[in-house]
């Protein structure tokens, strides 16, 4: 037993308004420079809906994540026999996205509704590319192209999530009143066993030992981008500028000072929770290599308890500081993805071992049982409990998207939802009889103290709650970037790049 | 002229080289690769990418093996089927490449994405590509058997030349072309540590890639200070 400690954020998919903050607050931190235009290191999707960079999670196209080949473990992006396949492409790398699956930075000429010349007609602000600084015809594609499903039968339609959906089904795309979209934000997963890390043949990428977040060394980046092909989450965004892969960062410098990521503390919707796992990483091979069905069994199975004896003293044996055992021990992080079984990893299929969580999201409440023969939904008259499957969103649509198909998965987590919101009911108003609590909360396995505690982290929790994130004490240890996140803000944390002898850049 | 041009110039590229690479490895390491625009254009790209590079890097690493073994070419070349065969595929090889230098200097002119990342570097680059592969493809064509007396009469001078006795004599009577060939391959040299040139010098890092484990972990309490640390404190 190998213990590590890895940080991993948790989403309340239910709860998230598709506001963007966290995007736009992500963006100010760390990547309003050249280059960075089009990175968000976080974005917001709307679901159904092709995402960003465009239908990112289709792997025939893009080849990213890992596949089994017999009992050996593959990165997709390499049909061939195995890594020198990796160097035959590198001077020309097939499954790369470009700029257009993101779109092309642009600004307004701003200047011209102040300069002018007086006429007839209004001044107008032209777009303007960032790369080439010319004047673009128009903008044909942006970071929420889709958002709110807008064009959905050019975009939604290509959701690789709908697969395996009946035809019925499918017309929450078309038909108003069984339309569903919900939201969905997304940032690095910090995998356990990341393609990004396995595909890089200069090794700049690289987990850190101590806190699990994956990192690009910009000093040891080539620019060969296999980064960007081989992470099926399309995280890893190539600078343009620089000739350096940049990522998600879990905004480090903050963790390290114990303050919560920038996107999970602006989150107006308070959606986000971080905390620690404690996982064995000896058995993240065993773990990427499990059937579909299993896969995300095993995922639960490699996260250890914090409270065994036996971990802890594992735990400190590799180094872990008990300030960091203790809140893997008060972990929402852990509750919610292992205790309650509320959420689950992002494409697990990928194999690439995500540690981040998504709670699927249960509202609306208005299934489709009496809108498919035409009539409205009456919440007075239908059972919840009961009609959970015929929701309006299909089930399959999120196990696809969360539990790698697993239809049960997705069921349990909407069912204790479910039962949390009924006890919470007989609690506050008292009219749904203790009785039909009971068999509620039995149905779902949990226990009521469960259902406060849930309540709590995913309601009204407050920042400590949400965020229980240990401190690394930079203070006493020299091998770590003194430099506080102000410093390093705009620079991914390795410095700005330095001025050159010629030209722009060499 | 000769004894300035092959008999000084040789030691100033190669200082040149040597000094400026050391200089950038130690203080610019973030730009030590080649910039790549792959992400901004990726369909003329390919045509001139994988051409360029696999046909300019059999020819090159010919014209090292040759140089370190000469005696074994000019014995095999003795036989005319193997002469043939390895001039024509080394004619082939120089076509490849230079159909994909073509295509590269196209699509940095003609793409509005592509200039907007190219620097004047980039521009020397090109010119000194250019001028190789043509003079290299000139002497193939307009001189008979150029791989016997490459073996024959430059092989010995860049002999003179690392064994620090440079002697232009070896190469004075070969025609002009070829000795432009021959300056031209010197300014590359030159050149090496201040342009994307530096990027071949990376290739030690891809043959790590193949021995190494999938995953790679570090441990900042466990490692040495990493240099942007050093540079801040």
């Amino acid at each position: 037993m190998d213990v590590r400690a890895q940080l991993s954020m948790q989403f309340n998919l239910d709860k998230c308004i598709g506001c963007h903050t966290c995007s736009v607050s992500c963006k100010n931190v760390w990547t309003t420079r050249q280059g960075a235009e089009y990175m968000w290191w976080n974005n917001v999707e709307t679901k159904p809906g092709c995402g960003y960079p465009l239908t990112w999670e289709d792997q025939e196209r893009y080849r990213g994540g890992w596949e089994l080949s017999g009992s050996t473990l593959r990165l997709k992006l390499l049909k061939g026999p195995g890594k020198l396949r990796t160097l035959a492409n590198i001077f020309f790398q097939p499954n790369l996205p470009t700029i257009d699956d993101y779109y092309e930075p642009f600004t307004f000429d701003y200047d011209n509704l102040f300069n002018a010349p007086a006429g007839d007609d209004q001044p107008v602000a032209r777009p303007k590319s960032l790369i080439t600084g010319e004047f673009m015809d128009k903008i044909v594609l942006g970071p929420n192209w889709d958002d709110d499903m807008g064009g959905s039968p050019l975009y939604a339609t290509n959701d690789p999530n709908l697969k395996g959906l009946s035809a019925s089904q499918k017309e929450l795309l078309t038909k108003f009143h069984k339309l569903f979209y919900f939201y969905f934000p997304r940032i690095c997963n910090h995998c356990l066993n990341p393609g990004c890390v396995a595909s890089c043949p200069s090794g700049a990428l690289y987990k850190r030992g101590e806190d699990g977040i994956v990192l690009i060394d910009q000093d040891t980046c080539r620019a060969w981008r296999f980064c960007v092909s081989a992470c099926p989450f399309k995280k890893p965004y190539y600078n343009w500028d620089t000739g350096k892969s940049e990522k998600c960062i879990f905004c480090y410098p903050r963790l390290e000072t114990g303050q919560a990521n920038a996107c999970a503390h602006a989150c107006t919707g308070r959606i986000r929770t971080v905390g620690v796992l404690l996982y064995d990483a000896d058995r993240i091979e065993q773990t990427a290599k499990s059937s579909d069905d299993r896969i995300v069994e095993a995922m639960r199975d490699i996260i250890l308890d914090p409270n065994d004896p036996k971990v802890i003293e594992g735990a400190i044996k590799n180094g872990v500081e008990e300030n960091w055992i203790n809140a893997a021990q008060n972990s929402p992080a852990y509750n919610l993805f292992v205790k309650w079984r509320l959420a689950l990893p992002n494409h697990p299929e990928f194999r690439t071992v995500p540690m981040n969580f998504y709670i699927p999201p249960l509202s609306p409440i208005l299934h489709q049982a009496k809108s498919d023969s035409g009539g409205c939904f009456d919440p007075e008259t239908s059972d919840f409990w009961n009609d959970i499957d015929k929701m309006r969103i299909p089930l399959k649509f999120l196990a696809n998207m969360l539990s790698a198909g697993n239809e049960s998965l997705v069921l349990e987590s909407l069912k204790k939802q479910m039962a949390v919101r009924i006890y919470m009911r007989q609690q506050r108003v008292g009219d749904v009889g203790d009785a039909k609590v009971q068999s509620v909360l039995s149905d779902a396995g949990l226990t009521p103290t469960d259902c406060e505690d849930i309540y709590k982290v995913v309601t009204l929790g407050t920042f400590e709650e949400r965020f229980v994130i240990p401190e690394t004490h930079r203070e006493i240890k020299s091998t770590v970037d003194p430099r506080t996140m102000y410093e390093k803000r705009g620079t991914v944390g390795f410095g700005n790049k330095k001025k050159e002898l010629l030209g722009r850049s060499w | 002229m000769d004894q300035l041009l092959f008999g000084a110039v040789p030691y100033i590229a190669i200082t040149i080289a040597i000094v400026g690479t050391i200089w950038r490895f130690t203080s610019h390491r973030f730009t030590w690769s080649s910039q790549s625009s792959q992400f901004l254009e990726n369909k003329t790209l390919f045509w001139g990418s994988f051409p360029w590079h696999y046909g300019i890097i059999i020819i090159l690493l010919m014209h090292i093996i040759v140089a370190i073994i000469p005696g074994v070419l000019l014995s095999l070349n003795g036989s005319i089927g193997f002469l043939y065969f390895f001039e024509c595929s080394g004619l082939a090889l120089g076509f490849l490449a230079l159909f994909g230098l073509v295509a590269l200097i196209y699509r940095r002119l003609s793409n509005n994405r592509v200039r907007a990342v190219t620097s004047t570097w980039d521009v020397i680059v090109l010119i000194i590509l250019i001028v190789q592969v043509v003079t290299g493809l000139g002497n193939a064509l307009l001189y008979k058997w150029g791989s016997n007396w490459y073996a024959a009469s430059a092989v010995p001078w860049i002999w003179s030349v690392i064994l620090l006795k440079a002697d232009p004599n070896f190469i004075g009577t070969l025609p002009i072309i070829t000795k432009i060939h021959i300056f031209n391959a010197m300014v590359f040299i030159a050149f090496i540590p201040f342009t994307r040139f530096v990027h071949f010098l990376a290739f030690l890092n891809p043959l790590k890639y193949l021995g190494r484990s999938h995953q790679l972990v570090r441990w900042y309490s466990r490692s040495e200070r990493t240099e942007n640390i050093r540079q801040m404190k």
